[in-house]
């Protein structure tokens, strides 16, 4: 029994939205950037289901696309917030309101 | 009749010139010592330049003239404007004016401007004037001659507001320049319509011997044309020679130094005007109408401002007004076409003018600044060469022979009789007895009778320096002999100055030349008619005020509106006041007020309001936290999605 393409869109759009709130919504920058890594991982859901749904390997070429591209996003952001954890002790988004040297 | 090149000319202009550099250098410095031998030293060069080129000047055969091109000043298509200077007859007499008497009123500055801490800066200005004045009547063409016509008014004003510091002086300088701008409009704007009138006659270009070749070709293609640029050319010869309706600015100009006084509003600058309409003889001689107007002007100017003499109590003031009205006979005489008689009054009113104000000038020195003729008398006494030049000078002004006035006034009235003017001559006769009237009651006031004077001041009388008496001296034999080069037709050796200048002026249509008529009774009998009337005039001065008399006061209860309304000087300041300066103050205003500080700063700093409005609540959007930002670009695509999803 094959799920409908509805429900996998659904929860992608579900994911999503988790994800966007918590990037708007939280402070913790790390946090922030687990809600990107959820806000990218509901894109390649949607793209592995409409790929399975159109019988077509598009959408899964690119989501491995999405995800090395994520990877090297994760992994330089972490280094950044490292780096400004270093600096400045916090990691509270409101803190680098203001990006001056 | 060709004009032989030389490089002298341009001379005579430099040499004040760099005079009036170097007096500049020593004013900055303070160096007072160099600005005494170079001031008056470069005029005395200038007047041997003079000579010389006068002298090679009559070498010539009669007609042709000097010329000397310096540089091709404009080029411009059709409009070619040499910067050159020419000299013939006309200039001859006026450079030997302006630099000899110019070079005596320095010598007479050395004295009086002794004690002054600006005296270099006084012949900087005063150096300038007089290259300028050069420039003016060496021009050979009419752009040539305004450099100097500007270069006078710029050097009057400076030298009016000379004592700058108390502002009626300041005052003064800035109407003399104001009125001075009028007439200069007006004369640029003659200019532009004698140029266009000469480029569609084919000859573009505005030389002086182009234009008085091409006046007959001028006026037969349009006779409106020369009579318009005409008259604009007279609007400017009412400003820089005080006529009405643009005299008001003259008795005011007599704040600055005396010495400029006698220079430029007496001998020379004034003159200007005079010259330019002689100059351009055979153009205003092709517009009846403008030579008519030429010649009202002249007579009206000579006749009111010799009444307004009558009651003024200030030295200055009505040597000043006699000056107004004196070149108001030089005007008359150009306008009836006698160009040479009004020539020669220019000439022979230099000199006994430039006495007069000088000898004004010796007694302020005396009486330290006083000038209420009321306030003198007795100074012959105390001032025995001053009073005696003085009295030349009024003798010579009143016209009484054979001083140098009654050549020169005599020949101007009676061209203007024997031209068929003979109200306007009716006027300049009744000026006559007026200025002889006037100017004895100065002399008698002043120099006779009883001393008026505060006793602190008649202490301190003294005799003026010798560096001031001698031009007194030198001015007084000129102006006796002066009007000996012009005799009277058929008289010793006759008319021998206007013979000189013949070749430059037109000669009036159907008459043949000014004195073609001359020989009958009619000439004597007028000459009598005028020196009686001069005589009873002086007897009338005597009477009133030569030897105590009421008679004076008497009058001025019998008469007392005729007496407030000459001592108001027609109120003419005062008319021109509410026609012209307050409604032009109050247009200026509305300008100011409404149109400037109103709506275009409104529109200006309403532009400006609105966008940093704009700006500050605009601002707001910008926290600099990304989380926002992201929440904007959220909202957007949802928004966008939505709307898309709604209109699919």
């Amino acid at each position: 029994m094959a799920v409908p393409v509805g429900h996998w869109l659904a929860l992608s759009a579900a994911l999503f939205s988790i994800g966007a709130v918590g990037v708007l919504l939280r402070r913790n920058l790390i946090v922030v950037l687990m809600a990107i890594e959820i806000m990218l991982n509901a894109v390649n859901l949607a793209f592995v289901a409409l790929s399975r749904h159109l019988h077509s390997m598009d959408g899964q070429v690119i989501v491995f696309f999405v995800m090395t591209v994520a990877a090297a996003e994760a992994a330089v952001g972490l280094a950044i917030i490292l780096a400004v954890f270093a600096q400045r002790r916090t990691l509270n988004a409101d803190e680098f309101g203001r990006l001056r040297g | 009749m060709t004009d032989q090149p030389t490089t002298l000319l341009r001379l005579i202009p430099l040499l004040p010139l760099a005079g009036a550099a170097i007096c500049t250098f020593a004013a900055t410095r303070n160096l007072r010592s160099v600005a005494k031998i170079v001031g008056p030293g470069s005029v005395l060069a200038a007047f041997l330049v003079v000579l010389a080129a006068v002298a090679r000047f009559w070498q010539l055969p009669v007609g042709s003239a000097l010329i000397d091109r310096v540089w091709n000043w404009i080029d411009v298509s059709a409009l070619q404007v040499d910067l050159a200077f020419r000299l013939d007859a006309l200039t001859s007499v006026m450079l030997l004016v302006i630099t000899g008497v110019g070079f005596l009123i320095h010598l007479y500055s050395l004295g009086y401007m002794h004690d002054d801490p600006d005296l270099p800066r006084f012949f900087a200005y005063l150096n300038l004037f007089t290259a300028s004045m050069l420039v003016l009547v060496l021009a050979a063409s009419l752009p040539v001659l305004f450099i100097g016509w500007e270069g006078v008014g710029l050097c009057s004003y400076l030298l009016i507001g000379f004592w700058w510091a108390e502002t009626a002086n300041a005052d003064a300088g800035r109407k003399a320049f104001v009125a001075n701008r009028v007439g200069d409009a007006a004369f640029l704007a003659g200019m532009f319509m004698l140029f266009w009138g000469m480029a569609a006659a084919g000859a573009p270009s505005l030389a002086f011997a182009d234009v008085n070749r091409m006046a007959p070709q001028l006026a037969a293609r349009s006779p409106w044309l020369v009579t318009g640029a005409c008259l604009l050319l007279l609007t400017g010869a009412t400003g820089k020679s005080a006529q009405i309706p643009l005299y008001v600015w003259l008795p005011d100009a007599m704040a600055g130094p005396t010495p400029v006084s006698a220079l430029i509003h007496a001998a020379t600058m004034v003159t200007a005007g005079v010259y330019m309409i002689a100059r351009l003889s055979h153009l205003f001689v092709q517009s009846p109408g403008a030579m008519e107007v030429v010649a009202t002007i002249g007579a009206v100017t000579a006749f009111f401002a010799a009444t307004i003499a009558l009651v003024q109590r200030d030295l200055k003031k009505i040597l000043a007004y006699s000056t107004i009205s004196q070149i108001g006979y030089m005007i008359l005489g150009v306008g009836v076409g006698a160009f040479s008689a009004g020539v020669f009054h220019l000439m022979t009113h230099a000199f006994f003018k430039a006495l007069l104000f000088l000898a004004a000038g010796s007694v302020m020195h005396a009486l330290h600044g006083e000038l209420d003729v009321f306030k003198m008398g007795g100074l012959g006494k105390h001032l025995p060469i001053t009073s005696k030049t003085f009295l030349v000078g009024t003798l010579a002004i009143a016209g009484v022979p054979p001083l140098a006035a009654f050549f020169s006034k005599d020949m101007v009235l009676e061209a203007a009789f024997m031209h068929g003017h003979p109200v306007l001559w009716f006027l300049g006769l009744a000026a006559a007895g007026l200025t002889a009237f006037y100017m004895f009651r100065a002399y008698f006031l002043a120099f006779a009778g009883e001393s008026r004077m505060d006793p602190h001041v008649e202490a301190h009388v003294h005799e003026s320096p010798s560096n001031m008496t001698i031009p007194l001296v030198v001015l007084a034999v000129l102006s006796i002999v002066g009007g000996w080069v012009g005799l009277p037709h058929g008289f010793l050796w006759g008319d021998r100055f206007g013979e000189y200048l013949a070749p430059v002026f037109a000669h009036v249509g159907g008459h043949g030349g000014e004195h073609a008529e001359a020989g009958g009774a009619t000439p004597l009998l007028l000459m009598l008619l005028t020196v009686s009337v001069a005589a009873g005039a002086i007897f009338a001065a005597w009477k009133m005020y030569g030897a105590p008399s009421t008679l004076p006061d008497e009058m001025e209860a019998r008469f007392p509106k005729a007496f407030a309304l000459l001592r108001g000087k027609y109120w003419v300041d005062e008319i021109y006041d509410a026609l012209v300066l307050r409604p032009y103050a109050a247009t200026s205003r509305f300008f100011w007020k409404v149109v400037d500080s109103a709506v275009i700063d409104g529109v200006v700093n309403g532009v400006g309001t609105v966008l940093s409005g704009a700006g500050e609540s605009g601002r707001r959007l910008q926290t600099g936290n990304v989380q926002h930002y992201a929440f904007a670009m959220l909202l957007g695509a949802v928004l966008t999605a939505g709307a898309w999803w709604l209109w699919r």
